[in-house]
């Protein structure tokens, strides 16, 4: 009885010792996986071209019906997007996006990806709608590479559980 | 009396009070912050810090038992319905006051105010003693009733669980005491500490002093013993009624009561303010720096090793808190009567037997020492008889492979 008291005490004091697990979060955040699926993104062609033709696939697939695309004719003196038409207003309401990755599949141009931004919060409903102007990446960076869900098709099906910090 | 010196009495009172109280508080952070380290986290470091220069902190969190307080304070503040409302109101009273009087005769350090009293300590009476037993056990009066006032079937178990706990360790807590009190012929606290100058009470009391660390922690129904608010089982126990500051005065009472023991162990076991060189340090400190000054620093130090020994006693309920589970209500029961009961009454016997074998002075190292290796024989014994059989590495084969 003694004995295994003792063993006990010790255990927990060689604990004292160690390094906290702790990840302290609003400073130091833990990287996500490749594929999580977090806040969307409009990508762009390499040429600064809007990938998304305004097809409205997306909002087809879209099982909570978060996605609303108001499609609009390019201007072909300067157009938008490589097609005929492009997304005038692409706007998603994230209080009802479930990031099912639907959209993704649904889209023919890769133009919509969902990334790692997963820090999403409101103060009001009308701030959880997310307009074409804030899902876009800029001009001059992230040009629509292949989105990583389809780059990893080839790879092995999932890295393991625990990442490295 | 004259005015003046009531005037002092009442601020002796209220500082030791506060003080009492801060304690309290600042035990929680330890507390949350040790539990936290124990358990690989880092704990509350967030409520106030000291900035270093180079962007470091300091005393990350000091300011969270402020926090909590202030949290606690702007809750709703529920009465149910059909409680006893009066006594509702009144228990978190009756629990918390018993806890902040123990303190009164329990000596915090040694210096004389020069009228034959100590500045440090309340009230040196010659049953001081008798009054901390007799406070310590008024405390589950207020548990008791506020498990039976709540009108919850939860508060009601909690609560009287809480009695028969209380009831069952005090007998052990009592007769551990009675060896300590043998051995220095005293019921006056002050004169236990002086008499352990040279040799602190651990050693001859040794059994007395573990039956003393698991009593009390029984007593003030802590982990491994806090069946009283098993949640498990209870819910909250004895407060799941109780909100805001009723139950701040509750958590208050409880871990008041916890350093209060804790400061009782160091008086009677490990040799209260005293401290080896406290002494010679004020001889020397005399001729160089004046009376005055000597018996100020010797004062202070006194204090200061007082609460490094009750740190190290709280760092031990801590540590014990962090590591053991809960003990089931029959293995409560039988550890507090079948095994802690007898076990106090042969550090009685021994402590009477050697008392009258040695009675000089110069011969209580002999005793304390033959004291002190039948205290550990015993409860090796007794831990043996008491364990479990060790089971050796067993192997189940669940299926038997092909070929073997």
């Amino acid at each position: 009885m003694l004995g295994s008291i003792f063993k006990g005490l010790g255990t927990t004091f060689k604990y004292l010792f160690k390094k906290p697990v702790t990840v302290q979060y609003p400073e130091v955040k833990r990287p996500v996986r490749e594929r999580f699926r977090g806040r969307h993104q409009l990508k762009r062609f390499a040429n600064g071209m809007e990938r998304c033709i305004g097809c409205s696939l997306c909002a087809a697939a879209c099982p909570a019906d978060a996605i609303l695309v108001v499609p609009a004719e390019n201007n072909p003196a300067k157009p938008n997007s490589p097609g005929e038409r492009y997304a005038a207003t692409y706007e998603i309401n994230l209080l009802r996006c479930i990031f099912c990755g639907y959209c993704e599949d649904a889209c023919p141009t890769n133009a919509i990806v969902l990334e790692h931004q997963y820090e999403l919060s409101f103060y009001d409903r009308k701030a959880s709608i997310y307009t074409k102007d804030m899902l876009i990446v800029p001009p001059d960076q992230g040009y629509g590479e292949v989105p990583p869900v389809f780059q990893q098709l080839n790879r092995r099906p999932s890295p393991p559980a625990q990442i490295d910090l | 009396m004259d005015w003046l010196g009531i005037l002092i009495l009442i601020i002796k009172c209220l500082v030791l009070a506060l003080a009492a109280t801060t304690m309290f508080a600042y035990f929680t952070l330890f507390e949350r912050t040790l539990l936290a380290r124990f358990q690989n986290r880092i704990g509350p470091n967030r409520a106030g810090y000291i900035p270093l220069p180079g962007g470091g902190k300091l005393f990350g969190g000091f300011l969270q038992p402020l926090a909590d307080a202030l949290k606690l304070f702007f809750k709703e503040d529920i009465t149910p319905i059909l409680a006893d409302k009066w006594v509702y109101l009144i228990s978190p009273g009756f629990a918390v006051i018993p806890a902040i009087i123990i303190w009164a005769t329990m000596p915090l350090g040694f210096w004389p105010d020069g009228q034959g009293g100590n500045w440090l300590q309340l009230a040196d009476v010659n049953v001081g003693i008798l009054y901390l037993v007799a406070i310590t056990s008024l405390g589950v009066y207020g548990i008791a009733i506020a498990g039976w006032a709540s009108n919850n079937k939860y508060s009601m178990l909690g609560g009287i669980r809480a009695s028969a706990q209380v009831i069952s360790y005090e007998l052990a807590l009592g007769l551990a005491i009675l060896g300590v009190v043998m051995q220095s012929e005293t019921f006056s606290t002050g004169e236990i500490v002086m008499k352990q100058s040279g040799l602190w009470n651990i050693v001859p009391q040794f059994l007395g002093f573990a039956i003393f660390l698991v009593a009390s922690t029984a007593e003030v129904v802590r982990a491994p013993f806090d069946l009283v608010e098993a949640e498990q089982e209870l819910v909250g126990g004895y407060n799941t009624e109780y909100g805001s500051m009723k139950f701040a005065l509750f958590f208050m009472s409880e871990y008041i009561k916890l350093i209060a023991m804790n400061a009782l162990a160091v008086t009677l076991f490990l040799g209260g303010w005293s401290f080896p060189g406290l002494d010679q340090l004020r001889d020397g400190l005399i001729p160089i720096a004046g009376d005055g000054v000597a018996t100020i620093v010797f004062g202070l130090l006194s204090l200061g090793s007082f609460l490094l020994k009750v740190l190290v006693l709280s760092f031990v309920s801590v540590w014990v808190r962090a590591t053991m589970p809960r003990v089931r209500y029959d293995q409560l029961m039988n550890l507090g009567w079948k095994i802690l009961l007898p076990l106090a009454l042969i550090q009685v016997a021994v402590t009477a037997v050697l008392g009258v074998m040695f009675p000089a002075v110069d011969n209580r190292y002999i005793a304390s020492a033959i004291s002190f290796v039948i205290g550990l024989v015993v409860i090796v014994v007794v831990a043996a008889r008491n364990s479990r059989p060790v089971q050796a590495g067993r192997s189940v084969t669940l299926v038997k492979k092909a070929g073997s």
